[in-house]
């Protein structure tokens, strides 16, 4: 009795991770399409620039303040930690250069795309999964026009061109507030924080490579998000469902994918 | 040349092991008002999303203008659509466009027309509705009949050659409700358009539809004239004409005996 | 009116983001100093680099003159081949002397270059024959120690010239080197 109780349990754990995995690949399979046909329709949205335009506005403008705000906080937290273990060990004039690179290569890609998921990418999945379940989806297919044209691709466009944008101004904001911890509010001397970081930041190695990710990172966080709402159930539970997983898979596949890139990078 | 726009031809639709259609067939002729009725869950919807090739069939074919629609290849279903006007459930308005966007989308995608132009079509189709004072409003500042008349004005934007229409009574009071109607004859006939109604609304329906359909069990189980239809024998037509709960369609869903049911419970 | 607020935004996010991006190229990061102007190659061969590291800065005087291209192993000889990319505006003599220091006691490490006195200048493809290793830390204890261990010897014969005078040479040995880098 207790040997077959035991069976049953062990078999339903087993098809649960089965039926965990096709989902798994089958979404991987279906975003991957979806990701295809943005490309194929995207000709048709550039030529109507405006509606990118006023996708950039939604989730690019929109965005502005949270990513300011935070990067201005992240930086004063970077001078103030860094300073504390770097005059250890004597080198507090080199608190501008940990500032600058972990704000460009590491914070400002992956702390953006991490907001920008929470901000910009729940409302996508949200508006895309009511357009969905109020129909306007198939009405606009009835009336002879691509949704992919017309609604996936301008948003999806708007995050790859709004992400990199948002990351620099993040960086920038970050610095800046390392700087006014480390300068005038701890007194290390101005100078060697700008040289010093002009010294040791590259344009090729930190700066294009910080700019490298963020794209990606736009790329596969407008992407979820697009894909997502696009495929969540019509309903109001599906579309609350979905925009949770957007947070998830978007936060998991900026971790993961920064890790590919920075062993990449690193090596050059 | 065929008088039937839109014919359908043995038709099967389903997915594995759950057919909802088996062998319908349908004829719409030219400037006829033709209504599909059937109960909730017969595929009446489907039979729509067919006609417009948003779905394929799995045997028989539906063929809009000479055409058979499934196989078009996405350019070819595009252009039959445009002759295609359909009114959702409950409006499908786009919530990001004011009313007198919403109308325009459709003149604007598909056309070249000045800005005045545009203008001018939108008001006409609002006004046909009785909407032109609302052409500034949102979609959500609108009752749900309203937002079904600025769905239809959006629907007949293009002068399309067939109107179809998904549940345009669902949800709707008795006033909406008539102007609805009306809406559909009047709007059918200065078109000279095809109008295919989706409905379980029977009085309405037979107010204003030349043909009816009944769907039952995926086979058109009666079709007629609606005074035909009225004085039909089968027993299913009286039933549904006449809103009985019981009879050939069931009240209970197919079940195993009652008693064992209850009794054979197992934890 | 709604369209032009969004127009208006939309400029200001991508104006400031541009911005952003070229003051992060400009003032934080080296662009100005790495990639504008032509250069000229030339190289060194070192017994041994220490740490230095391509893109390191070729320095002379203390100015930022060039940077190492690459670095790569002779075989044939056992030596580490440094190329170096020099800006066309300077121009070094032939015996120009090439030595690896350090910037301060932990910083990165740099090529300095000290101007010889021949006639003719270095061109494109020419080599640096006169050149000085990077100083190794494990080395310079090590020779410390020696040193150190060699002193008593010396106190015990002060009057022996022959013990005092290695003893200077080694002292000088460590005395010039690292000092004189930080220096530089």
């Amino acid at each position: 009795m207790i040997k077959s109780v035991l069976l049953v349990g062990v078999v339903r754990v087993l098809r649960n991770i089965g039926h965990q995995v096709t989902r798994g690949i089958w979404r991987l399979g279906a975003g991957a399409r979806l990701f295809m046909l943005t490309m194929i329709y995207s000709g048709e949205s550039f030529r109507r620039f405006r509606m990118i335009v006023r996708e950039i506005y939604f989730t690019g403008v929109m965005s502005l303040i949270i990513i300011l705000v935070s990067g201005f906080f992240v930086g004063m937290v970077l001078g103030l930690q860094g300073y504390n273990t770097l005059q250890k060990y004597g080198s507090s004039d080199a608190i501008g250069v940990l500032v600058a690179l972990s704000l460009v290569r590491e914070l400002g890609p992956v702390v953006t795309a991490l907001l920008f998921a929470g901000r910009a990418g729940t409302a996508i999945t949200a508006e895309i999964g009511l357009m969905k379940a109020t129909e306007q989806l198939s009405a606009m297919e009835m009336m002879a026009v691509s949704p992919i044209a017309r609604v996936i691709a301008p948003r999806f466009w708007a995050g790859v061109i709004a992400m990199p944008l948002l990351a620099a101004l993040f960086s920038m904001v970050g610095i800046l507030g390392g700087y006014l911890v480390a300068v005038p509010l701890i007194g290390v001397d101005e100078g060697a924080f700008w040289s010093q970081m002009q010294a040791n930041v590259d344009w090729q190695t930190d700066i294009v490579n910080g700019v490298i990710k963020s794209v990606v990172f736009g790329v596969a966080c407008t992407m979820i998000a697009l894909f997502e709402g696009y495929d969540a159930p019509p309903t109001a539970e599906g579309v609350s469902h979905a925009t949770t997983r957007t947070v998830v898979t978007s936060s998991l596949a900026v971790l993961g994918l920064d890790f590919i890139l920075t062993s990449f990078m690193i090596n050059v | 040349m065929t008088s039937n726009i839109v014919e359908i031809d043995n038709l099967s639709f389903g997915y594995k092991g759950r057919m909802l259609h088996q062998g319908i067939n349908m004829a719409f002729p030219r400037g006829k008002v033709i209504a599909i009725m059937g109960g909730s869950g017969s595929g009446k919807t489907t039979l729509l999303r067919l006609i417009g090739g948003q779905i394929k069939p799995s045997k028989g074919q539906v063929r809009v203008d000479g055409k058979v629609v499934h196989h078009q290849d996405r350019t070819g279903i595009y252009q039959l659509r445009r002759k295609m006007g359909m009114l959702f459930q409950h409006g499908a308005l786009f919530t990001d466009l004011s009313v007198f966007e919403n109308v325009a989308f459709p003149i604007r995608e598909h056309t070249n027309l000045p800005e005045s132009m545009i203008h001018d079509v939108v008001l006409m189709k609002l006004n046909a509705v009785g909407l032109r004072g609302a052409h500034k409003l949102m979609p959500t500042e609108l009752s749900g009949g309203m937002a079904r008349r600025v769905a239809l004005a959006r629907a007949i934007a293009l002068d399309p050659a067939i109107l179809m229409y998904d549940e345009p009574f669902a949800g709707l009071d008795p006033i909406s409700m008539s102007v609805i109607c009306d809406l559909i004859r009047t709007l059918n006939d200065a078109l000279g358009a095809t109008s295919i109604v989706v409905t379980h609304d029977v009085e309405e329906t037979f107010s204003f539809a030349d043909y009816v359909y009944f769907v039952a069990n995926g086979v058109v189980a009666a079709e007629g004239t609606p005074d035909d239809l009225r004085n039909s024998d089968l027993p299913f037509v009286h039933q549904f004409v006449y809103g009985e709960k019981d009879g050939p369609v069931p009240f209970h869903y197919a079940a195993g005996d009652y008693a064992q049911d209850l009794l054979g419970f197992e934890g | 009116m709604e369209r032009t607020t969004i127009d208006l935004w939309v400029g200001i996010f991508v104006a400031l983001g541009l911005a952003a991006l070229l003051s992060l190229a400009m003032k934080v990061g080296n662009l100005t100093t790495s990639n504008i102007g032509e250069t000229y190659a030339v190289s060194a061969h070192f017994e041994n680099i220490g740490g230095l590291k391509p893109r390191a800065p070729v320095k002379s005087a203390g100015v930022v003159v060039g940077r190492v291209s690459d670095i790569s192993f002779d075989p044939a000889t056992y030596e580490a081949v440094v190329n170096l990319s020099i800006d066309k505006r300077y121009q070094f003599p032939k015996d120009t002397f090439a030595s690896i220091f350090t910037a301060g006691l932990l910083g990165e490490q740099y090529v300095g270059l000290e101007a010889g006195g021949d006639e003719t200048s270095l061109a494109n493809g020419d080599q640096i024959t006169q050149t000085q290793d990077a100083v190794v830390l494990e080395k310079m204890i090590s020779q410390f120690l020696y040193n150190k261990a060699a002193e008593p010897s010396a106190e015990a014969n002060k009057d022996a010239n022959a013990g005092s005078a290695s003893t200077d040479s080694g002292a000088d040995a460590l005395g010039s080197s690292p000092l004189d880098n930080v220096g530089n």
